[in-house]
């Protein structure tokens, strides 16, 4: 087989999965309504396959921001950091981020992906160890690849196994990085971070969390799974991305340790890439000013979560083990996920169709994003849906 | 370093990859994991944990990229469980 049949091979498992005229990967979205409504094809939908947890894609703060910054400072920056400098804006996210998790230093990327695949390849190398949960997010995955560590996973979210796999390093302990999620992205669980927590500071190791999906949503303050269970200043290294609860793009690490200002001379993923445009800058600043006051939004966030998350539960869906912004029916087969992602589409509800290997252990899932800014009534709509259509599979 | 090491090791191999698959292939040492029992990437690295767990090793999940038959899972898991014996 050659370098382009390669390919062919890949197409022909896709189309024996999702037959000629089913785009359930890369759905084209014509007209965007708010943060809630959309039109896909000519239907006008409700948007539940988004990461847009607060609802602020449309918040005036964010879009006043990022037009001001586009009229003072252009489109774009043209060029990387380290190479053609930073902006102001650059420099005053990475203040508020490190001052909003009470960190000493923080630093921006240009995207989430790069966030992890940039902190990660600059904290760990050749010869030392990276301890990833097995369900880890692909950026994290390719961070780890990327270093050249050798990569040992624990299982999903069992801290004992992790135990286990740390003792066995011995030695090695010294140059391991442990990496956990705030929120899992498939599932929607949470990391067991006060057990894992009390596993490193009984054998060691650096602590990296990603927050990714958990920003915004968890603590008082929306810091994250860090805020949530006090643990904050147990974790040396937090990373996250703009593109969920902040509604942009980008990414960010923080941390404590003085060694994180480093990574701007030894991460490609930081170096060797254009910086993010001031619009974006300025927007995801305004954005986190919400985020901190956005308590009214994470009460009605997880009020959502919770109507939707037990009306699949009583229609007998199997789901994640956690209620949370993330809820994902578990299915037996591809098949099956895709006719219930067809019937929801045909009911006006978008959502995320995800088929092995995307999903942990060969599962199928049909994946919903929940926001604050869906009504009630839009939750129960969906509930409603989903209950009928269980039924069929 | 012994052959029954080794063979204890292939055994083990064959005996999990078996239990893994609905390929009605025999299993040998010449046999390729992934043309031959169509193990996907996720079946395989769950199958790393269970052999780390079995021999009481750390086997870096980027070692496989060299691995495509049963012998050189069992080479690499020998090498890596008696490398300092």
């Amino acid at each position: 087989m050659n370098l382009l049949e390669k390919l062919d091979a890949a197409a022909a498992a896709r189309k024996a999965l999702l037959p000629d005229g089913v785009g359930a990967f890369g759905v084209p979205i014509e007209e965007v309504y708010s943060a809630t409504e959309a039109r896909i094809g000519d239907r006008r939908v409700l948007l539940l396959g988004t990461n847009n947890y607060l609802g602020l894609t449309f918040a005036p703060e964010c879009i006043r921001a990022a037009h001001e910054a586009i009229d003072s400072e252009g489109t774009g920056t043209t060029g990387s950091r380290m190479a053609n400098g930073s902006y102001s804006g650059h420099r005053a996210l990475e203040r508020e981020f490190a001052e909003f998790y009470q960190c000493s230093s923080g630093i921006v990327f240009t995207t989430g992906y790069q966030a992890n695949l940039g902190t990660i390849s600059g904290l760990v190398g050749p010869g030392d160890t990276v301890l990833i949960d097995g369900d880890s997010h692909a950026s994290i995955y390719d961070g780890c690849i990327l270093s050249g560590a050798d990569i040992i996973r624990f299982k999903h979210n069992d801290p004992a196994d992790m135990e286990k796999r740390l003792r066995r390093l011995g030695g090695r302990v010294e140059t391991t990085l442990i990496i956990a999620e705030g929120i899992y992205s498939m599932l929607g669980d949470q990391a067991p971070l006060a057990e894992i927590v009390e596993i490193k500071k009984a054998y060691g190791g650096v602590l990296l969390l990603d927050e990714a999906h958990s920003l915004g949503v968890l603590g008082e303050t929306g810091q994250g799974l860090v805020e949530k269970t006090g643990l904050l200043k147990d974790v040396d290294f937090i990373t996250g991305t703009f593109s969920k609860s902040l509604c942009s793009i980008g990414g960010f690490c923080v941390s404590n340790h003085p060694q994180l200002e480093q990574l701007r001379y030894v991460s490609h993923p930081y170096i060797f890439t254009a910086s993010p445009s001031p619009a974006t800058i300025a927007s995801t600043r305004a954005a986190l000013e919400l985020l901190r006051k956005g308590n009214h939004l994470r009460e009605q966030l997880w009020r959502n979560c919770t109507q939707l998350y037990t009306q699949l539960k009583e229609a007998g869906y199997r789901l994640g083990p956690d209620p949370g912004p993330v809820i994902a029916a578990i299915v037996d087969t591809p098949q099956q996920a895709l006719m219930l992602w067809q019937k929801l589409l045909e009911n006006n509800i978008y959502v995320n169709l995800i088929l092995p290997p995307a999903a942990p252990e060969g599962k199928s899932l049909v994946r919903c994003s929940v926001n604050a800014a869906h009504t009630q009534e839009q939750i129960q709509y969906v509930g409603d849906v989903f209950t009928r259509l269980r039924a069929l599979i | 370093m012994t052959d029954s090491n080794y063979k204890e090791i292939t055994a083990l191999l064959c005996e999990r990859l078996s239990a893994l698959t609905n390929v009605d292939v025999e299993i040998s040492p010449d046999t390729n994991l992934i043309s031959q029992l169509s193990i996907d990437s996720i079946k395989l690295l769950n199958l790393i944990m269970e052999i780390e767990d079995a021999f009481d090793v750390s086997i870096p999940i980027n070692a496989l990229a060299d691995v495509q038959t049963v012998r050189e899972l069992a080479d690499l898991v020998y090498k890596i469980k008696f490398a300092s014996s």
